[in-house]
């Protein structure tokens, strides 16, 4: 029993998972941010009536897309070496998840009635004022159990930042196993801290569905 | 700039519209003066709503102009061309004209009185205060001063269709369209609405434009009455005339079926 699982290796890598954990957490927060703001923006830029802009915008959404995140990780590590590759990461992070969150945002907008857009060109309302005021409020409400869900799944991807040298909690665990020959330890309990922290936080995004729906 | 009482509030000069091959109005001329009270009938799919999204600028005529209290609206003749009008300046326009819809279209992210309020202080530009009180004497003439800080989905159909009403009547419109502003609403609902309407038609002076299926209501607000077909006005008569002794006989087909 002793060869399969120790848990004196255990006790000693868990230090240095939390540490990864807490990494990985923040990746994924920073790079929800940005997916989240940047998501909105290219979900509006989109529904422009003027095609030099939503054609360049459309055909950007179609390349990150239909490329690998862990190429473009590297890669864009590979073009910014003077910045630090977390924040790297958390910017193709955010990039990558934009695209899929644009989708979310473009669902949202879509499911606000016609009549809605219609009540403020008779009230006048510049569009501006139409988005901030009366759509956007609307279609973000229905966005956020798929907000969550992206959440989650991008909370899962954050290994791939260990390709670009960011110690996160996956990393932490491979230089543990690497470093003394024993990876069941630090492998098993970095799964089991990622399930610790995506199955409550999928419970939460599933009880907002069924209160939005 | 022409701009008294004799100047038409509306003026339609050969306007067209078309969806694909479906031609909805072909040349319609008419005029309603200020003040008027102009209901359209006819069969559905005879452009009677679309003469109000065309005021609204909810939809673009093919051919024509219209004109609003003598100024061109959506469109203007220049260099002998129809170019179309700027955005800005038809903004002028637009908030000068109101439009309740059938399906009311409340905000639903915004209470009863966020929602009277919106266009008056990001469009006209008043401050809050008095959008506020304004707002408050309008639900309080629409029966719904209790209502005030109620979510729109809280309430029903017709209260929700006199907010809108109400909502149309804060920017202190000099046009208002009625479109179908009863049709979706259980018929017990229905006769405070148009108990609301016909006070509103009793103590303004608001140009009105309204499509309806409710005959009595029509007569009893309107000083004329449009009956449309095919695009086209067939028949063009003050109420009572029109609803006991209609000349054209699709108007009397049409008013068999609905009366």
């Amino acid at each position: 029993m002793n060869d399969l699982w120790s848990w004196d290796h255990a006790a000693a890598v868990l230090p240095d998972l939390l540490k990864g954990l807490g990494i990985t957490v923040l990746a994924t927060v920073v790079g929800m941010i940005i997916a989240a703001v940047l998501g909105l923006v290219v979900a509006v830029v989109r529904r422009s009536r003027v095609r030099a802009v939503t054609m360049p915008v459309g055909f950007l959404v179609e390349f990150i897309r239909s490329t690998p995140l862990l190429v473009q990780l590297v890669f864009a590590n590979l073009m910014f070496t003077q910045f630090p590759s977390l924040a790297v990461g958390c910017v193709v992070l955010g990039i990558h998840y934009a695209t899929y969150m644009s989708e979310v945002y473009r669902a949202g907008i879509d499911a606000v009635p016609g009549g809605q857009w219609e009540a403020a060109v008779a009230l006048d309302l510049p569009r501006s004022r139409t988005w901030r005021a009366v759509i956007l409020p609307q279609a973000i409400r229905n966005t956020l159990p798929g907000l969550g869900n992206y959440a989650i799944s991008m909370f899962k991807e954050t290994p791939f930042l260990a390709f670009i040298y960011v110690v996160e909690m996956y990393a932490a665990a491979q230089a543990y196993g690497g470093a003394n020959f024993r990876y069941i330890e630090a492998i098993t309990l970095a799964g089991l801290l990622f399930l610790l922290v995506s199955y409550p936080t999928s419970l939460l995004v599933r009880r907002m569905e069924n209160r939005l729906a | 700039m022409p701009d008294n009482d004799l100047t038409p509030a509306i003026e339609f000069q050969g306007v067209g519209k078309r969806f694909g091959d479906n031609v909805v109005l072909d040349g319609l001329d008419f005029t309603v003066a200020k003040g008027d009270r102009v209901t359209l009938i006819g069969p559905s799919g005879s452009g009677k709503t679309t003469i109000l999204r065309l005021l609204m600028t909810l939809e673009e005529a093919n051919d024509g102009l219209i004109l609003v209290d003598g100024q061109p609206y959506t469109h203007e003749i220049r260099g002998g061309r129809r170019v179309a009008i700027p955005e800005k300046r038809r903004s002028l326009v637009r908030r000068r004209v109101g439009m309740v819809f059938q399906q009311f279209n409340l905000f639903p992210n915004m209470s009863v009185l966020e929602n009277i309020i919106e266009a008056p202080v990001h469009v006209l530009g008043i401050s809050r205060a008095q959008a506020v009180a304004r707002a408050e004497d309008l639900l309080e003439k629409v029966g719904l001063a209790d209502k005030r800080d109620a979510r729109c989905t809280q309430l029903s159909g017709g209260q929700q269709q006199r907010v809108a009403i109400a909502r149309a009547l804060a920017m202190e419109p000099e046009i208002l369209l009625l479109d179908e502003v009863t049709s979706a609403l259980d018929p017990e609902l229905v006769a405070d609405v148009l108990g609301v309407l016909r006070n509103i038609a009793e103590t303004t002076d608001i140009t009105m434009l309204i499509v309806t299926h409710e005959m009595q209501f029509a007569r009893e607000v309107s000083n004329r009455v449009l009956m449309f077909d095919g695009g086209k006005i067939i028949e063009e008569a003050d109420p009572e005339s029109i609803f006991t002794s209609p000349e054209h006989e699709r108007t009397q087909e049409f008013l068999r079926a609905v009366l």
